[in-house]
């Protein structure tokens, strides 16, 4: 049987200092995951311009592009999807029992793979766009 | 033995759901992402672009499949969390119904969406 630890109710947010790599890999995926539902939910609403007329659909999707405040956000979001997908197969493997010595580093390698794909991608994100 | 901190119950339908979908997602999320930021811009993206990748049946049935384990999957998740901080009762009760409702809406209105795209609606 697998040994467990005791570090105590990661809700007490006031305990954060006392937080391991894992538990902070518990409440960036938390923090990840609702960025993402809470998205989708604003992603289909802007795609229903389509529901109007083709022209009201390429308006709002080509306005929307337009702004440099919506590339930023892109950029954000970006982020947090490959967040999230990084440090769910990292989730994956732990439930399956791989590398479970290992996810803490796992952890450490989600975050910085994140920050190298994210920085690669800000000139294909912020291409046609002026402040 | 130390608490869990989990609120799935291992081997539950909604625990290994979630699982199934996110193997799902993690390919599907990643293709969405690169076709509609790098393969094609989505500042370039008109109606008419749209409709020619939504009229391919491959491509339709993937986004709606997307959509709809997408939608479980965020919903399970936002369910399981607020379950984690405490959520009990009547209280709990409310918020699957809430949520379950928001998921199907969502479901309802992001295919209704996808049919208009690919001009079968």
């Amino acid at each position: 049987m697998s040994q467990s630890y005791n570090r105590g109710l990661i809700e007490d947010f006031g305990r954060w200092k006392e937080f391991s790599a894992g538990m902070w890999a518990w409440i960036f995926h938390k923090f990840t995951g609702w960025m993402l539902i809470g998205y989708l939910f604003t992603h289909i609403a802007v795609l229903s311009s389509s529901l109007t007329s083709p022209e009201a659909y390429t308006t709002t999707i080509q306005g929307l592009e337009s702004l440099f405040i919506i590339r930023v956000l892109e950029v954000g979001l970006l982020a947090v999807a490959v967040f999230h997908i990084l440090n769910g197969i990292r989730l994956l493997m732990v439930d399956l029992g791989v590398g479970l010595e290992a996810q803490d580093k796992s952890f450490y390698a989600s975050l910085i793979i994140t920050g190298v794909i994210v920085v690669a991608s800000v000139p294909t994100f912020l291409d046609g766009v002026t402040f | 033995m130390a608490e869990r901190y989990s609120s799935f119950t291992p081997g539950g339908t909604g625990w290994l759901l979630q699982r199934l979908t996110a193997a799902f997602l993690i390919v599907v999320l990643a293709f969405h992402f690169f076709l509609l930021h790098f393969v094609n811009h989505a500042a370039d993206v008109t109606f008419a672009a749209t409709q020619a990748r939504m009229e391919n049946v491959g491509y339709f049935l993937t986004m709606v499949l997307f959509l709809v384990t997408a939608a479980f999957h965020g919903v399970n998740g936002v369910y399981n969390a607020l379950v984690n901080q405490g959520l009990t009762g009547t209280r709990k009760k409310v918020v699957f119904a809430v949520l379950t409702l928001a998921g199907l809406a969502l479901v309802a209105q992001g295919t209704y969406v996808a049919l208009v795209m690919a001009g079968w609606m």
